[in-house]
């Protein structure tokens, strides 16, 4: 008895099983900083300067212009009107993501569910298969997605025995297919390992005491994975608001999300400033939608404890 | 981004005699030297072989990989190639200071812009000994008179491709105004802000000199007459494989491309509109700063020569800016009018716009508007 007690007093002096120096934490601390910080920062800083009368880059003279332009547009026939055109832009990027988010939602709760009923080999070989479009990459899924849906692709060639007409490539219908299929994975996964942990027999307890099927759901398997689901909805949601490819390769250059009005303005308009307020804007909407998010979370979460 | 590439030529030029003491101001010479011994040996005497290797910086799938072997074989110069999708990124990359590279590929208004910013070496390329076989017409152009900074490469105009047998209405189209009014399906526009912008101004009267006007009434027709257009496609990649699969009929498009497209399905056709079509050339030049300085000007003196020339046209599919490369090219491309200019059609052809800022600025404007309002 007394070997048992005197064995966690010495491991306190050392520290706590698991718990290591937090010097260890420096290194990617700093990397996470220049990484992220310095690049942000570039942004914020170039978004008040103005833009050189040649070449690329910025010139340092403070201005708001920018910021100016993206909500008040000087038109071609002198007259100055509400510019709705980058607003537009940000509502269709904004549209298309919750578009995404809430498809790959209902896809997902089903899949992780069943996977993460099945024994532990096959739930290994099944998220491995979940993961198996992470093995290319994703310019070359976007591509073969474009093959998939155009209009001579196999779906337009199947449902053309059927005299259906198929044609959605480069149209915006296009534009969200690929992006919920790239991002799929990125709900599905956290979706899992909420699941994972959840204990069926909670749910088998539930039927014994004559909840019905729908009240099982409700009650008590969505509560348990709520914060997969939450976690999915902010892995896909914020990436799929900067969303390129998808709209520049299957929208047929037609449907802009605000990623392609950014790319454009770094790239042929030559005009980096106007380009990293874009970029700004977009940076602070998402970060609100986080805040929201970590809100409406925590008001759950507070709920759930005082139950 | 294959198209991407073959969307500029670029014109090079550079030689000078004089050359000589540019050079040494510039400060690559000594790790030149030591890229190419023999090189500097006898001074006035153009070196043909050296060693180490040459950095070149080029639009993506734009020369044969086989014809870099070649110039290995001959020259004992290894050639390291890096590729890029826009004179844009080739600006910022080299404005960002990035050096290591001996050999780079920028369009005509790229070029003057370059020259001004002081980012290319004035190395007298029409003194080279290859130098004589410059194009006359190429020789004295805006942004390089004299070729002393760049030698021409591959050139080419953008108008229609329209495919005559599935659309019939194609015969009806002779002019940019037909072609943003035709109102068809299956029509496909470049996603390039500079030549849908120029193409609306000549549709709406602007001429040929007076395209970075910076008059606003004239962008507003323009910005009037592109409202009404809507196609299904506003992409400059994979026009090529969209026209010959038959998922779009008229496209505007480069003649290089337009010429592949032929090459499959001879319905095929380019079309000159009649208010004009523009020129753009790629041409091959040597940034500040380049390591190899000498195995650059043997690269680029290699490239001047006809036969090479011609192979470079073979796979790029457009005309090149060196006499006597006909001699060396497919018989489809010399005969095909697309790539080579009819001679009633020469009058079309006038230089891409270089415009200044502030007629830049309309461009986008009137492009943005239009892409938005899709």
């Amino acid at each position: 008895m007394t070997a048992v007690t005197t064995t966690p007093k010495k491991q306190a002096q050392r520290g706590r099983p698991g718990q290591s120096s937090p010097k260890l934490a420096y290194l990617p601390i700093i990397f996470l900083a220049f990484a992220i910080g310095v690049p942000l920062l570039i942004i914020v800083v170039y978004s008040f300067l103005e833009k050189p009368s040649q070449g690329t880059g910025v010139k340092w003279v403070f201005t708001l212009e920018n910021y100016k332009a993206l909500f008040i547009q000087e038109k071609l026939d002198g007259t100055t009107a509400l510019d709705t055109r980058y607003i537009k832009v940000l509502w269709t990027s904004f549209y298309y993501s919750l578009l995404t988010t809430v498809v790959t939602l209902v896809l997902s709760i089903p899949v992780a569910m069943w996977i993460a009923t099945r024994d532990a080999r096959k739930r290994n070989l099944l998220v491995a298969l979940v993961t198996l479009p992470f093995w290319i990459s994703i310019l070359i899924r976007t591509y073969g997605m474009r093959q998939i849906v155009a209009d001579e692709g196999p779906i337009g060639k199947f449902l053309g025995i059927f005299n259906i007409e198929w044609s959605i490539l480069y149209s915006p219908p296009a534009t969200i297919l690929g992006l919920i299929y790239v991002f799929l994975p990125f709900m599905i996964l956290p979706i899992y390992a909420s699941a994972e942990r959840f204990d069926f027999r909670l749910a088998e307890a539930a039927y014994d005491l004559g909840a019905k099927r729908m009240t099982v759901v409700r009650r008590i398997i969505l509560p348990s994975i709520r914060p997969g689901v939450i976690s999915g909805i902010a892995l896909v949601f914020i990436p799929a608001l900067g969303s390129f490819l998808q709209s520049d390769m299957l929208g047929g250059g037609k449907t802009n999300m605000v990623a392609n009005v950014i790319a454009n303005n770094f790239g042929q308009a030559r005009n980096w400033p106007f380009g990293s307020a874009l970029a700004v804007l977009l940076i602070v909407l998402t970060l609100l939608f986080v805040l929201i998010m970590q809100g409406a979370a925590q008001r759950r979460g507070d709920k759930v404890e005082l139950v | 981004m294959a198209s991407n590439k073959k969307r500029r030529a670029s014109y090079v030029a550079a030689l000078a005699a004089a050359s000589a003491l540019l050079l040494s101001a510039c400060g690559g010479e000594t790790t030149a030297d030591s890229g190419a011994g023999e090189a500097t040996a006898a001074a006035g005497e153009f070196p043909t072989t050296g060693s180490g290797v040459v950095n070149l910086y080029n639009w993506t799938d734009y020369i044969d990989p086989e014809e870099l072997k070649r110039f290995t074989a001959e020259t004992g110069i290894e050639v390291i190639l890096d590729t890029y999708d826009s004179n844009e990124t080739l600006l910022a990359k080299l404005q960002s200071g990035a050096t290591g590279y001996d050999v780079i590929v920028p369009s005509d208004y790229m070029v003057q812009q370059m020259i001004e910013l002081n980012l290319l070496q004035n190395v007298g390329v029409a003194s080279f000994p290859n130098g004589k076989n410059i194009k006359p017409d190429l020789v004295d152009v805006y942004w390089d008179p004299g070729r002393n900074y760049t030698a021409p490469w591959n050139y080419g105009t953008t108008g229609i491709a329209c495919n005559f047998a599935a659309e019939p209405e194609c015969a009806n189209i002779k002019s940019w105004k037909d072609y943003f009014t035709a109102g068809l399906p299956k029509m496909d526009s470049l996603k390039d802000q500079v030549e849908v912008v120029s193409a609306a101004l000549r549709a709406t009267g602007v001429g040929k000199d007076d395209l970075c006007t910076t008059d606003k009434a004239k962008y507003l027709a323009a910005e009037e007459l592109l409202a009404g257009f809507k196609p299904a496609v506003i992409e400059s990649d994979g026009g090529i494989e969209r026209v010959t699969a038959g998922t779009s009929n008229v496209r505007h498009a480069w003649n290089g491309s337009t010429h592949r497209m032929t090459v499959e399905n001879p319905d095929v056709q380019y079309i000159y509109p009649s208010e004009g079509v523009n020129l753009w050339a790629d041409n091959l030049a040597i940034p500040v700063g380049a390591p190899n300085l000498d195995n650059a000007k043997i690269f680029i003196n290699w490239m001047m020569d006809p036969e090479a020339a011609g192979r470079q046209s073979n796979f790029s599919g457009y005309d090149n800016g060196i006499t006597g490369s006909d001699a060396f090219m497919d018989e489809a491309l010399k005969t095909d009018p697309a790539v080579v200019v009819p001679a009633d059609k020469q009058a079309l052809i006038s230089p891409l716009p270089n415009c200044g800022e502030e007629a830049r600025e309309l461009y986008t404007q009137v492009f943005t508007t239009w892409t938005t309002s899709q």
